[in-house]
């Protein structure tokens, strides 16, 4: 058990070193940042003194030694937009992000299942290929080109939910959330269901082709042989063993929901650490940039971190090693 | 003997109405992006050709609507039919171009790693271990916020994160053929890496990389509108299907729903196509891929 | 080998199973499969069939139709499966839930494969128990401890939460004839129950089944392609070719005097352990492909009596001493 943080530790230690390497041989084409620093009416000698104060002037390598050592102190530097600490405005947006993640991962987990166990079961049914098909459609489709006919039939047309922005927020846990209120749901439950589209479908996929493999299974027959009824053979025995490999991708899932969030929060201009993202890309806003690129990568590693937590909870046959 | 794997395949084919409904949606795209533009009336990005008075026209058979509009105009009069015909082109251009990019640089890399293994296996594989633990959509975003807009740069992006997969699939096919005999027997007669890797490994590793490449042409026009709606994908001046989107976002809210709706169906569609197709090879070429 | 002649009792009360006609097609892209065509046979209350065949020849696919879980392509085409007075066919799918795994229960040849790994022993023992009774949760627990100690499963209360991986083969056999027998069903479906398993606890858990049904007096279904092991267990016997059966009687009689010369080929391949070391005999061929059948005898094409008539006319079940019948135009013992 103690080898196996080790082992995690040292995982997680070395891909964020990977993704500071990463990020520092990209923004290195991104162009000099100097005249983000300093006044647009500066003179030569104000922006030769910039490129100085921001080491611009050292090679390469010694370039990243210091952008490695202040990460190592924990100074993610600070936005040349809001003149804050970069960490902070990622962590102060990360509730809101959170949120649709979240709520959208919920909304293709409920859905998927039943309809994956059923299409899985039951292949051959019209309704099964009705499923498949309409799947087929949700992986195709952009999920930002969704999100805007949704918006356009629920919000503009209907006028049922607001077509843009957070709603109020209450505090939980120290977190500020808006799905505590009425207006704060109204307000997420198009962004959430918007992203959620594309995991959904992939989810639908995925349950469908494993369920087909364990139907065939002799302990599914076994369970029919001792009289279970069908939802007890579905769900019971069919659909735990079709969650396993489910789970693997459960880390790869978050991520791409993470990615997507992107488009999702630009579209309703949700308040996340997408729509900052996207904004300081616009705006050449590089400390902030770095600063996503190492918490999201961070919080992949954390979330497959708890995927093998998750393994060894569903199949008592995996240890924790 | 491939004849009658072509046959077999076209056999199936014949009997699989998803397929043939997917292939027809291809086609009837490769038939738009070939010849639509001699076929609609207006080139939308030859100014002399708009006309202001017939900006935000409703499609045809709306209150407003002009039969030489089918699908009505955007705010500089562009017939969005028109736009979706040239837009379509960038599309697939760049979709398609990404995907035989992604496939050279990836096979070759694969089998590179497959067949001398030591440390450039390592280092191959590693880097492409780090890139799947991120989404595609992120890593090309990063990269297009470092390069800027174009072409090209989405080009780039997307084979920078398309060879990943390739690469995988053919390093373990290589590593397969290579313990077997006919390999074997050709390194001992002395044949030249270069000639052992082109004849003999090669077009035995092949197959699985047709489904892969099929359902990534889909995947990268999904991508590229991502990118160009968030603005960091292709320029204003060749527009693709995904910036027609972003262009109709800023009048949706006043109800001008066709300007980004039609352009987005478009994608679906040539989307959905392409992924028809590919669950179909799918299932004939190897059952056991998922 | 010893063998106790049966008492020829005549079952005068109506049999716990009776199985006429039964018809189990397979509807395939390459044709139809008659996996089983036309067997009929009865079982008393406490008696022990053995269903006798080569691999391939539909014997599991009666026991699956008799549970009613044949699956597309696979359908009952006709016949009858009276249990206990009722046509199981005629039974809707809520009605025949309450009969399976409680009136008839079902043991599966691979132990490895036909307990969930996901949960443990004793969650899957006591499934029958939610499934089938109303014993309150504190009591179930203690009956699956008793039934696990019954089947010979030392420690049972520690290993009710092993999961199966943490079993051997042999073991997990037990625990399958625990869950099997734990809801005390009438009649008792074995599919090869020891074929997955090693030699050397093969006799240890057909003696464990014996004794599970002779102690609920259960009736048991034995399906084998073991004809020794049907010897030692089985009160009657019938031999299957093809979904046909070709012989049926009473065990010691079918043994000792075999009518149909499959049964004879079958009975020579066991390997017997008197010292004469006679040389194993096999049966020349192999199984015909069942889709299609030739004309006539079904065994024709390996037999070696084979006349004209066999490949041309196909024989009838006939019955030549009491209880004993085969389907064969040149029997090896004509009359009594």
């Amino acid at each position: 058990m103690f080898g196996y943080f080790t082992k995690r530790l040292i995982q997680i230690v070395v891909v964020l070193w990977a993704v500071s390497v990463l990020v520092f041989v990209m923004m290195s084409f991104t162009g000099d940042p100097t005249y983000m620093m300093v006044p647009l009416d500066a003179t030569e000698e104000q922006i030769a003194q910039a490129r100085r104060l921001l080491g611009l002037n050292d090679s390469h390598l010694v370039q990243y030694g210091h952008f490695l050592s202040s990460l190592v102190r924990g100074d993610f530097g600070r936005s040349f937009v809001f003149r804050q600490p970069a960490m902070q405005l990622i962590l102060e947006r990360l509730p809101a992000t959170l949120e649709i993640v979240i709520l959208a991962m919920a909304i293709a987990l409920v859905v998927a299942i039943p309809l994956g166990v059923y299409a899985g079961a039951s292949p051959e049914r019209a309704s099964s290929h009705a499923v498949m098909a309409g799947s087929l459609v949700g992986i195709s489709l952009p999920g930002f080109w969704l999100g805007m006919v949704l918006i356009y039939v629920f919000a503009v047309k209907l006028q049922l939910v607001p077509s843009s922005g957070r709603g109020p927020t209450q505090e939980l846990f120290g977190l500020r959330v808006s799905f505590l209120s009425w207006e704060g749901f109204r307000h997420l439950i198009l962004p959430a269901l918007t992203l959620s589209v594309g995991t959904l479908a992939i989810l639908i996929r995925i349950i469908r082709a494993e369920m087909m493999e364990v139907m065939k299974q002799d302990y599914i027959k076994f369970a029919r042989a001792k009289g279970a009824d069908r939802r007890g053979v579905l769900f019971k025995h069919g659909l735990k063993n079709a969650l396993i490999p489910l789970v693997t991708v459960f880390g790869l899932m978050m991520g791409d929901l993470i990615a997507f969030a992107t488009l999702t929060e630009t579209i309703f201009a949700w308040p996340g650490i997408g729509k900052l993202l996207v904004d300081s890309i616009y705006r050449g806003d590089r400390p902030v940039i770095v600063v996503y690129l190492m918490f999201v990568a961070f919080m992949f590693v954390v979330v497959n971190f708890v995927v093998d937590i998750l393994y060894a909870v569903i199949d008592p046959r995996i240890k924790v090693k | 003997m491939k004849r009658f794997a072509a046959s077999e395949l076209f056999h199936s084919f014949r009997h699989n109405r998803s397929a043939m409904i997917g292939a027809a949606i291809v086609a009837m795209f490769v038939v738009m992006v070939s010849i639509g533009p001699w076929l609609v009336a207006q080139d939308p990005y030859d100014v002399a050709q708009l006309e202001l008075m017939d900006s935000f026209k409703p499609p045809v058979w709306l209150e407003g609507g002009v039969p030489q509009y089918l699908l009505g105009t955007d705010g500089q009069g562009r017939d969005v039919l028109a736009s979706i015909v040239y837009g379509s082109r960038i599309s697939l251009f760049i979709g398609f171009t990404a995907m035989l990019g992604s496939c050279v640089l990836g096979a070759a890399l694969g089998l590179l790693a497959g067949f001398y293994g030591g440390k450039l296996d390592s280092v191959i594989m590693r880097i492409a271990d780090i890139q799947l633990s991120f989404p595609s959509v992120l890593t090309a975003l990063f990269l297009m916020s470092a390069f800027g807009t174009g072409a090209d740069k989405v080009l780039i992006a997307l084979i920078s994160v398309g060879w990943v997969v390739y690469a995988r699939i053919v390093r373990g096919s290589t590593l397969r053929e290579s313990q077997k005999e006919y390999v074997q027997a050709a390194r001992v007669s002395g044949l030249p890496n270069r000639k052992i890797i082109l004849r003999h490994v090669l077009p035995n590793v092949l197959t699985p990389l047709i489904v892969v490449a099929t359902i990534q042409v889909g995947t990268f026009i999904l991508i590229e509108a991502s990118l160009s709606f968030l603005g960091v994908g292709v320029p204003i001046t060749e527009p693709s299907l995904g910036l027609l989107i972003k262009n109709g976002f800023d009048v949706l809210f006043s109800g001008l729903w066709w300007i980004s709706v039609f352009p987005g169906l478009f994608i679906m569609l040539i989307v959905f196509g392409i992924n028809l197709l590919g669950d179909f090879l799918r299932d004939e070429l190897n059952p056991r891929l998922k | 080998m010893t063998m106790t002649p049966l008492p020829s009792a005549e079952p005068t009360a109506t049999p716990l199973l009776s199985v006429t006609g039964l018809k189990t097609y397979f509807h395939t892209f390459a044709g139809v499969v008659k996996a089983v065509d036309g067997v009929s046979f009865d079982l008393a209350l406490g008696e022990i069939l053995g269903l006798v065949g080569e691999s391939g020849g539909g014997k599991s696919m009666i026991g699956f139709s008799i549970m009613g879980l044949i699956d597309p392509p696979g359908r009952i085409e006709a016949g009858e499966i009276r249990f206990e007075g009722q046509d199981l066919l005629r039974l809707d799918e809520a009605r025949m839930r309450g009969v399976r795994g409680k009136r008839i229960a079902m043991i599966f040849q691979d132990p490895m494969t036909a307990l969930n790994p996901l949960y443990t022993v004793g969650n899957q023992l006591e499934e029958m128990l939610r499934l089938h009774t109303d014993m309150p949760a504190g009591q179930r627990r203690a009956r699956c401890v008793e039934m696990l100690r019954d089947v010979g499963i030392p420690q049972p209360e520690e290993r009710l939460d092993s999961y199966p991986h943490q079993f051997s083969g042999g073991m997990r056999q037990r625990v399958v004839i625990a869950i099997a027998m734990i809801a005390g069903p009438r009649l008792l479906i074995a599919d090869e129950p020891t074929t997955a398993l090693d030699v050397t606890i093969q006799a240890q858990l057909l003696r464990l089944m014996k004794r599970q049904v002779e102690q609920t007096r259960a009736s048991l279904i034995l399906i084998t392609h073991d004809l020794a092991a049907v010897s030692q267990m089985a009160d009657k016997v019938v031999v299957l070719y093809c979904g046909r059966i070709v012989e049926r009687g009473p065990t010691a009689r079918l043994i000792r005097r075999p009518a149909h010369h499959y049964t004879r080929g079958l009975l020579d391949s066991i390997p017997h352990d008197d010292r004469s070391r006679r040389r194993l005999h096999q049966i020349p061929g192999s199984v015909p492909n069942i889709r299609a059948l030739p004309p006539g005898c079904a065994f024709a094409p390996r037999c070696s009596a084979a006349q004209p008539l066999c490949r041309e006319v196909e024989p009838v079940l006939a019955e030549f001493a009491p209880g004993h019948a085969a389907a064969c135009h040149f029997p090896l013992e004509a009359k009594l």
